[in-house]
């Protein structure tokens, strides 16, 4: 039998992993994956407790989600082209001009 | 049956998300995201939310994740990443390791304050959710609003690519 329960502790661990991705990784194209793992974390919590109460709200909230992480991911690889374009790297401790 | 699906599904988006964040080529990444967004897809099927499963390819597996193959292939940066070790300080590794225990501690904690929540097993309920043409409707009707705002957003970070990425202006 799985519960809710279930489903909501695979979210956690995978938005943690997600996380963990994005503290430890010194690639930019690897931080945005990780970015997208854990937007699929929050998906599969949204459409199981959609599931749960009974409501189609999870799935339509997990479409508006899949939109912006099209559009963050259509912005975010931008930025990179642009900043390896500028430095020849894709590590984010190339990119410190802006830090004080 | 349906505990054995889930558990080799979790399992292998599991699997699949920890050998995102461990390779050390970006290519092997997005081939191992591509496996985990599979898993994904087969649990909203579990939880009978086809619409979610069938987006779930077209869009992540499909769309997004064939813009970052491009991206990856188009920079030709790993052999590059390769050669020098981008490795980080040991502080920030501290840091990172010290946050991420934190969440998971965070996480486990709000997990272990709410009971055991089965799913109903209401054949209608069941149905009712995993509607297309419900879904629909209660996305043109009662989110019609946050559906049109979605268009201008599109449309927003279409243009914002296109300028970020484009040509710097000297070279023209």
């Amino acid at each position: 039998m799985i519960l809710l329960n279930h489903y909501l502790v695979l979210s956690g661990i995978l938005f943690a992993i997600g996380t963990a991705g994005v503290f430890l990784r010194r690639n930019l194209i690897t931080i945005l994956l990780s970015i997208e793992i854990m937007l699929n974390a929050v998906n599969i919590t949204f459409v199981a407790a959609g599931r749960y109460h009974g409501s189609v709200d999870g799935q339509i909230i997990t479409f508006f989600v899949m939109t912006v992480a099209a559009a963050e991911a259509a912005v975010g690889l931008a930025f990179v082209i642009a900043l390896f374009r500028h430095r020849e790297s894709l590590s984010p401790d190339a990119f410190t001009s802006l830090k004080w | 049956m349906q505990v054995i699906a889930f558990y080799i599904l979790a399992g292998v988006a599991v699997l699949a998300s920890l050998g995102v964040i461990g390779q050390r080529n970006p290519m092997h990444s997005v081939m191992l995201l591509i496996v985990a967004f599979g898993a994904f897809a087969g649990l909203y099927i579990l939880l009978d939310a086809p619409f979610s499963a069938v987006t779930q390819i077209i869009i992540y597996a499909g769309a997004i994740m064939v813009l970052f193959l491009f991206v990856v292939m188009l920079l030709n940066a790993h052999t590059e990443d390769d050669m020098v070790p981008a490795t980080i300080g040991p502080r920030t590794l501290k840091m990172g390791v010290l946050l991420s225990i934190l969440l998971s501690g965070e996480m486990a904690w709000a997990l272990t304050q709410i009971g055991q929540s089965a799913f109903s097993t209401d054949p209608g309920a069941i149905s009712s959710i995993s509607s297309v043409g419900h879904i629909g409707s209660v996305l043109y009707s009662t989110h019609a609003f946050a559906f049109e705002v979605t268009s201008i957003l599109i449309l927003v970070s279409m243009v914002g690519a296109v300028v970020i990425a484009g040509r710097p202006r000297r070279e023209r």
